[in-house]
């Protein structure tokens, strides 16, 4: 291993220094000569018909340069969606405009009615008062069921309905399944909510648009997860800027849960009116504007039903959703309830058979679209939701029925169209027993009954597709585009390295673990190699970072790069020794002849092709630089077991977290520190979604919950010191690290956790409560327990 | 507009203001010290903390006009001149307290005003003194556990990573 860490290290990261001295370089820091503001004035009432935006009085406002309307769209494209589902009757769903300004109509609270640019945010802010709106008033549609009955006020007037599409999966499984329902010996049915969340990075969005006159060039500045993604979809489906006229940076990101991988509206404005009006413009969400318009996430509604034999194996699932996609489709915003939910329904079990059925409803809300896990929190929540309820029914140990019915052999192909690599969901669990103290629970339980607090036991297990994802497959699947990732390896004549990657950070620490892989592999200091990502200008076509695809599918692109400079280097190392190719080995950092004591250094070898006097030229271009492109054969799939213990006081329904342990399985680690922090934080986050987080909104589409007034987040106070483990390793087989990805496990495998643990709490005092819906807030604790 | 004066990481630091001009406005967009962020507008994320006249104040909560003559410390001013970290941004690094970093000067000026007040603060007293300072990334875990550690108490035994 290289001195300062290669795989496996826990390397301290090398971006905290300037994050902790206040040099970290986010989008809000960068400040153009010349700029303008903009605000948007948003719409107060959540669906309504737009008779007229009079900007007259508002147009003579000090500072202000120019006002636009949904007018000055005309002819421009809408913010594109990315995915396209065909439903259960093999309809394409229905798909509808999404302009950058509203036009006609405004379709939720927020929805952007007029931009104001002006010398100041402060004067932009003001002249936006001074603007008249008539709008008519429509009846909204909030609750998705009542959005699908026959005369609800629909969102889109075009469209048939407020149905999206009605996706059946696996469709041609629906009556085998039904029968083995028939024939069930048992069946536990639950229908609980997946509770709609913000996604909340601390980092509010920004946009700063630049134009160059001169060359025609465009620059946005953004806080995106995926510059490359943004520069495709507004380049070619809105503005009609072609690539190559077109660069997208968005440099520190202050996190993103998913919230920063769609393309929104202030992206194409800002670039739009830079050169509309030849000056940079620049934007800067203001955190009650990020509560109504960054895409929600989760909003399921769902009644799921698990069969069992005689004896307790799972014969048949059977799930129908109702999945709320907001006013507007968002950028993937059709896949999450889909393709990342309802392949993921076989959870960690042998089950044969399973029907998963989704609505996909258009409401006067936000747009709804992937947050951390996407679809994967959703299917783990009922899965093992209705597993718990099933074990209590049948008055098993729920840790029994789960190994019971664990899928023990691998390659596996589940009953709905995904194949696990590899897994061992038995050591996770024997991990999970270890770490989480099982045997010393009932000690603190009955300390706890001591103290007059109910204590109770959840566990669960998950497992989630990542690494996505191969693109034949995914457009088989109604994607439109690629989900391959990329990176360029530059190798300088002194030896240094800079690795251009696709992939984008936005709190991952990807320039220390991306070091750490190119490091072990040549056998330096990690020192020598820059990690470049975030510009379009300097960094070859990549997808992006989400769906914790970084290092299994970047890391794989990076990876494939630097064997290709190997190959290069031990050539050249080969001419300067006079030995055979074949011959030559690199071993720390050091070109040797097989069975000889010649060597050479990588320094000698990378000058060399810099400064080609002694080279093989005639066979072998100068320079030393490579780039690949790796498109993953599979998805990877990650998985493990978690354990929450929690305390309920019986007086006043809170729940705290006493204890939280999480045995995960992620294949090979490239830095045990960044993982941990990983799995820390998405559970941080689950725990938000099990006991605090709800986005509310009123039956006339108000959001009720829009600042940090209103919307509960986790504190530092609301959780304690968690247990993780990542000793469990069943490396990926189709990639070249093993890796197999840890970004939204967390969030994931945590929100059951807890649920479990309340249900075991209080059913251990007597009662009969066997579900609540979260966020399981004292209140409804509370109410619950008053039966 | 009127002139406001102060004195800013050591330095005396003047600017003309509008009466609705925030501390933080100032500090980021007249001084351009950016290490101070904005995460919110109902004063309760604590990603601007900065210290005025030594004690922690979110700065997104105070009017320039307020800081006249005030001595504003930033955490641009944490590390030595010649860039060695202060204990507890070293600490932040040596624990995994930060992941993407927009928190991370707010929750670096909270510690140093706890440990200002509390040299060996308890693992509740760490985490109620947070109560304003909002993480979305780390879970909190690598947070608490570095501003114990900087507070030179064995974290050893606080779960491992």
């Amino acid at each position: 291993m290289p001195k300062d860490g290669g795989i496996g290290a826990a390397t301290p990261r090398r971006e905290d220094i300037r994050f902790l001295t206040g040099n970290g370089h986010y989008t809000d820091d960068i400040n153009l000569r010349g700029q303008a503001y903009v605000h948007f004035l948003r719409s107060d009432v959540a669906h309504g018909r737009l008779n007229k935006v009079d900007t007259s009085a508002a147009e003579g406002m000090p500072g202000v340069i120019r006002i636009f309307t949904g007018a000055d769209f005309e002819g421009i494209g809408g913010l594109p969606c990315g995915w396209q589902v065909t439903d259960r009757f093999g309809e394409v769903m229905q798909e509808p405009g999404h302009p950058v300004l509203a036009r006609g109509k405004v379709r939720h609270v927020g929805d952007p009615i007029a931009a104001v640019v002006a010398e100041t945010y402060a004067q932009a802010r003001d002249a936006a008062e001074a603007i008249v709106l008539d709008i008519e008033e429509l009846p909204a549609v909030v609750d998705m069921k009542k959005a699908l009955e026959d005369g609800a006020p629909k969102v889109h007037d075009d469209l048939k309905s407020n149905l999206c599409y009605d996706w059946g999966f696996v469709e041609e499984n629906k009556a085998a399944v039904n029968e083995a329902f028939e024939t069930a010996a048992h069946v536990t049915s639950l229908e609980l909510i997946n509770n709609r969340l913000i996604a909340n990075p601390m980092e509010p969005r920004v946009a700063v648009g630049d134009f160059n006159r001169s060359t025609g060039d465009h620059t946005l500045y953004t806080t995106s997860q995926n510059p490359h993604v943004i520069r495709l979809l507004m380049g070619a489906f809105v503005l009609g800027i072609p690539e190559h006229k077109l660069r997208v940076v968005a440099p520190d990101v202050g996190g993103g849960f998913g919230s920063k991988i769609f393309h929104y509206a202030e992206e194409a404005f800002c670039t739009f009116a830079a050169k509309a009006l030849n000056r940079p413009v620049k934007w800067t969400c203001s955190r009650s504007e990020a509560f109504m318009t960054d895409a929600h996430g989760r909003d399921h509604v769902t009644k799921i039903e698990l069969a069992l034999d005689a004896d307790n194996n799972f014969t048949a699932i059977r799930t129908d959703t109702h999945a709320n996609m907001g006013a507007y489709l968002s950028t993937f915003a059709p896949s999450v309830p889909t393709w990342l939910h309802g392949t993921l329904m076989a959870g960690n079990y042998r089950t044969p058979l399973i029907y998963v059925n989704v609505k996909a409803v258009f409401t006067n809300t936000v747009p709804v679209d992937a947050y951390r896990g996407a679809g994967r929190p959703e299917a783990t929540y009922q899965l093992e939701r209705v597993i718990d309820k099933a074990a209590r029914e049948l008055g098993v140990d729920p840790i029994a029925l789960r190994r019971q019915n664990f899928i023990t052999e691998f390659p596996y192909a589940t009953p709905v169209a995904v194949e696990y690599d590899t897994g061992d969901y038995h050591a996770t669990m024997d991990k999970l027993e270890e770490i989480a103290d099982f045997k010393g629970f009932e000690a603190r339980r009955t300390a706890s009954e001591a103290k007059g607090k109910l204590r109770g036991l959840g566990i669960n297990c998950y497992i989630e597709a990542c690494g996505i994802a191969p693109s034949n497959l995914v457009g088989q699947l109604g994607a439109r585009a690629g989900l391959y990732e990329s990176a360029t390896v530059r190798v300088n004549a002194t030896g240094g390295l800079v690795v251009m990657t696709g992939s984008h950070s936005h709190g991952q620490g990807h320039e220390t673990s991306f070091a750490q892989v190119v490091a072990e592999m040549i056998g330096i200091d990690a020192n020598m190699i820059e990690i470049v990502h975030g510009d379009t200008a300097n960094t070859p076509m990549g997808m992006g970072t989400y769906g914790s695809r970084s290092i299994a599918v970047g890391g794989s692109a990076m990876v494939r790069a630097t064997e290709k400079i190997i190959n290069k280097a031990k050539k050249i190392a080969a001419h300067l020794m006079e030995a055979s190719d074949a011959d030559i080995e690199l071993k720390d950092g050091k070109f040797s002849v097989a069975g000889t004591d010649k060597s050479v250094a990588w320094g000698d070898v990378t000058l060399a092709a810099y400064v080609p006097h002694n080279y093989p030229l005639a066979d072998l271009e100068p320079g030393l630089e490579e780039t690949a492109f790796y498109d993953p054969s599979n998805f990877t799939y990650p998985s493990g077991a978690y354990a929450c213990e929690v305390e309920v006081d019986p007086e006043t329904g809170k729940v705290t977290i006493e204890r939280f342990s999480a045995a995960d399985d992620f294949g090979n680690i490239i830095n045990p520190m960044i993982v941990s922090g990983q799995v820390h934080g998405g559970i941080g986050q689950g725990i938000g979604q099990a006991l605090l987080e709800a986005c509310v909104y009123d039956e006339n589409g108000q959001l009720q919950t829009g600042s940090y007034m209103d919307y509960a987040m986790p504190r530092a106070d609301d959780v304690p010191f968690y247990q993780v483990d990542h000793s469990s390793q069943t490396p990926c087989t189709h990639n070249p690290l093993g890796v197999k990805g840890c970004g939204e496990a967390g969030a994931i495998g945590s929100p059951p956790a807890v649920v479990n643990a309340v249900i075991d709490a209080l059913q251990r005092s007597g009662r009969t409560i066997t579900h609540i819906d979260m966020p399981l807030s004292p209140s409804r604790v509370w109410q619950a327990m008053q039966g | 507009m009127p002139e406001v004066k102060m004195t800013v990481n050591g330095k005396p630091a003047s600017g003309q203001i509008e009466g609705r001009t925030l501390l933080v406005e100032f500090l980021r967009e007249t001084l351009g010290l950016t290490g101070t962020h904005v995460g919110c507008d109902t004063s309760q994320c604590g990603a601007c903390v900065v210290h005025v006249d030594g004690k922690a104040v979110k700065s997104c909560t105070m009017f320039a006009a307020e800081a006249e003559g005030a001595e504003i410390t930033t955490i641009e001013a944490m590390a030595e001149p010649d860039g060695t970290l202060h204990p507890i941004q070293q600490a932040f690094q040596d624990h995994h307290g930060l992941q993407c970093g927009f928190c991370t000067p707010g929750m670096v000026m909270s510690a140093a005003a706890l440990l200002a007040e509390n040299s060996t603060p308890t693992e509740t007293e760490v985490r109620d003194y947070l109560e304003g300072n909002i993480c979305r990334c780390t879970g909190y875990h690598n947070i608490v556990k570095a501003i114990l550690a900087a507070s030179g108490q064995d974290v050893s035994r606080i779960a491992a990573e």
